[in-house]
C-alpha cells in the first residue's frame, strides 16, 4: 500500500484510514457530515496527492494530447486548464481528467485508481515527437475548497490570488517553496488546488491549516469529498463513468469537441449519435433517508429501466440523492421512477443536476 | 477504539448492558466508526418478541447499511426515540446517549454466550 506525502499528518489528526486505489487514505477525520459542512459554509483542506500526474512534452505535444482527449486542448492558453474525458476507440471512457497547459508541457491530472492504466494507454497510443512521463510520485496535491478558500490562500501565497480566474493556474510561492496554484476543484465551491514537490507537502499543509484557523478550516477526508461531488452531480470514475459508458450517455457531451479534428473514440461517438443515445445518466432524488446505492435496479411500472451508479444521503439538502443510468424516455426531469432498495420499492424523481445549486464556484 | 469493561458484546458488534431485569443494547465504537455517519435507523416496535442473533432492525449509514441483531431473546420494552431525530448520537456517544433498544430477556442464560470485553477486543484486532 502506498502512502501520500501527507500520511503522517493524517495519523497525527487521528483520521480513519482506508485503502483506496493502492493508497492509505483518510476517509474521515471528525464526521463526514461536519466536513461537508465546512466546505459548503467555510473551507476544507484535503490531501489529494493520490491523484496521478502525467506530463507530455515535445514539439507534437498539443497534437498528441488532442488525439487522446475529447476536449480541445488547442483552446488552452498558457496556464489555463480544462476538464476532459479520454476514450477507448469503442467510445467507452478510459478516464476523466484535468489538462493543464504549463510552460513547455501539458500536465494531465488523472484519477488515482487509473494512473497506471492511463500511463500505459497513453504510451501505447503515442504519436509524433513527444515525451511521456509519469510524475505521480513527485507531486503532492492539496485541495482547499469552500466559499472562504480565497481568504485562506491569500494569507499563504506571495501574490494576489483573487484575480486568478476559474480553471486557470499560476506559479506561486508558499514559504519560498515553488508551487502551482490552480483555481479548480471538484466540490462545486470556490477553491484552489496546490501542486508541488512531494517533499514539501507537509510544510504546505501546515501553512494552509494555520492560515485557515480564523475561517474554521477543517481537514476533509475522502468520505466528504465523495458526498460533495455527488451533491454537484459530478461523475466518479468506476461508478458513474466506466469503459462501458460513453460521454454522450453520461451527460458529458460538453467535453466532446467533434469539430476539432480526429481523436480516439470519435468514430464510435458519431455512430452512437447517429443511432441515437439509448440511456442517460441522470440525477435522482429520493424522499427520506433510505439510500439508493451502486447497482440497485430502477423500474418503471414493473419494467426494469436502469440502475443506480452512486447514491448517498445529502447532508446539505437533507434528502437521499443518487445518480444512475435510465433508458430513454424515462430520463426526463420530473420523471417518476421506482428504485428497489433491499426488496422494497422506493419512489424516486429525476432531478436536474446539480442537486446543490448554491455553490460558490466561479463559473 | 473504545471497548468498555463492564459490557458484553456480540460478534456482530453490538454491546449489551445488564440493568436490573432488562438489558440495553447498542452498537460498539468500532461498529459506528466502520459505518461512518449514521443517517437513519429502522427499529422494532415496542412489544415485539425477538430472538437472539436474528435481525431486529437496520442501520443506514454513509458507508453502508447493516442489520442490527438481537443480543438476547426477549421482548422489546423501549427503543431510543431520540435517535429518530438525532441518529448521530450513535457516532458521538455509542455507549450512552446512542443506546438503541431495551430488551426484557426471556432466557437470562443467553448472556453467558456473549463475548467478554477481552474476547471482543481480540475479534476486532483480527478484523482491523
Amino acid at each position: 500500500m502506498k502512502k501520500t506525502p501527507l500520511y503522517k499528518k493524517h495519523i497525527e489528526l487521528n483520521a480513519t484510514m482506508v485503502n483506496f486505489a493502492d493508497f492509505k487514505m483518510p476517509i474521515q477525520y471528525s464526521s463526514i457530515f461536519e466536513e461537508v459542512k465546512a466546505v459548503r459554509k467555510s473551507v476544507g483542506l484535503s490531501d489529494v496527492s493520490h491523484m496521478g500526474e502525467i506530463e507530455i512534452s515535445g514539439v507534437d505535444a498539443l497534437d498528441f494530447v488532442n488525439w487522446i482527449i475529447t476536449n480541445d486542448a488547442s483552446k488552452l492558453k498558457p496556464l489555463q486548464a480544462q476538464y476532459t474525458t479520454m476514450l477507448y476507440p469503442e467510445g467507452g471512457i478510459v478516464d476523466d481528467l484535468l489538462v493543464y497547459h504549463l510552460p513547455k508541457r501539458y500536465l494531465l491530472v488523472v484519477n488515482a485508481s487509473n494512473q497506471e492504466k492511463d500511463f500505459e494507454w497513453i504510451r501505447e497510443n503515442k504519436r509524433g515527437n513527444v515525451e511521456i512521463k509519469n510524475r505521480g510520485s513527485e507531486y503532492f496535491q492539496l485541495a482547499v475548497q469552500g466559499p472562504l478558500a480565497l481568504n485562506v490562500i491569500r494569507k499563504v501565497v506571495t501574490g494576489d490570488p483573487s484575480n486568478l480566474p476559474f480553471y486557470w493556474s499560476r506559479e506561486e510561492s508558499i514559504n519560498t517553496n515553488f508551487v502551482i496554484l490552480s483555481r479548480t476543484g471538484y466540490t462545486g465551491e470556490d477553491g484552489f488546488e496546490i501542486y508541488g514537490d512531494s517533499t514539501k507537502g507537509e510544510e504546505i499543509w501546515d501553512a494552509v491549516m494555520e492560515a485557515g484557523k480564523e475561517e474554521g478550516e477543517q481537514p476533509c477526508g475522502l468520505g466528504a469529498r465523495d458526498l460533495l461531488r455527488l451533491e454537484m452531480g459530478y461523475c466518479l470514475y468506476g461508478n458513474d463513468i466506466t469503459k462501458d459508458t460513453t460521454p454522450l450517455e453520461a451527460g458529458l457531451s460538453w467535453l466532446v469537441k467533434m469539430e476539432k479534428g480526429d481523436f480516439i473514440g470519435k468514430k464510435a461517438l458519431l455512430e452512437q449519435k447517429e443511432e441515437g443515445i439509448k440511456r442517460r445518466l441522470v440525477g435522482i432524488t429520493v424522499k427520506g433517508r433510505k439510500i439508493p446505492r451502486d447497482g440497485y435496479p430502477i423500474y418503471k411500472e414493473g419494467k426494469r429501466i436502469g440502475k443506480i451508479t452512486s447514491g448517498n444521503y445529502s447532508p446539505t439538502l437533507k434528502t437521499s440523492i443518487a445518480m444512475g443510468y435510465v433508458m430513454k424516455p424515462y430520463h426526463k426531469t420530473g420523471s417518476i421512477l421506482e428504485i428497489e432498495i433491499r426488496n422494497k420499492k422506493v419512489i424516486g424523481k429525476v432531478t436536474e443536476l446539480p442537486f446543490w445549486k448554491n455553490g460558490s464556484a466561479k463559473k | 477504539m473504545k471497548i468498555l469493561e463492564d459490557l458484553l458484546y456480540t460478534e456482530d458488534h453490538e454491546w449489551i448492558r445488564k440493568e436490573n431485569s432488562e438489558v440495553i443494547e447498542g452498537i460498539t465504537d468500532y461498529a459506528q466508526s466502520e459505518l461512518q455517519d449514521i443517517i437513519y435507523l429502522e427499529l422494532p416496535e415496542v412489544g415485539a418478541e425477538v430472538k437472539q442473533g436474528e435481525p431486529i432492525g437496520s442501520i443506514e449509514a454513509v458507508k453502508a447499511v447493516s442489520d442490527l441483531y438481537a443480543g438476547v431473546s426477549g421482548k422489546i420494552v423501549e427503543v431510543n426515540s431520540e435517535l429518530e431525530e438525532k441518529p448521530e448520537l450513535i457516532n458521538k456517544d455509542p455507549y450512552e446517549a446512542g443506546w438503541i433498544v431495551k430488551i426484557e430477556p426471556s432466557d437470562p442464560d443467553e448472556l453467558n454466550t456473549l463475548l467478554e470485553p477481552s474476547e471482543y477486543r481480540e475479534l476486532i484486532e483480527k478484523e482491523e
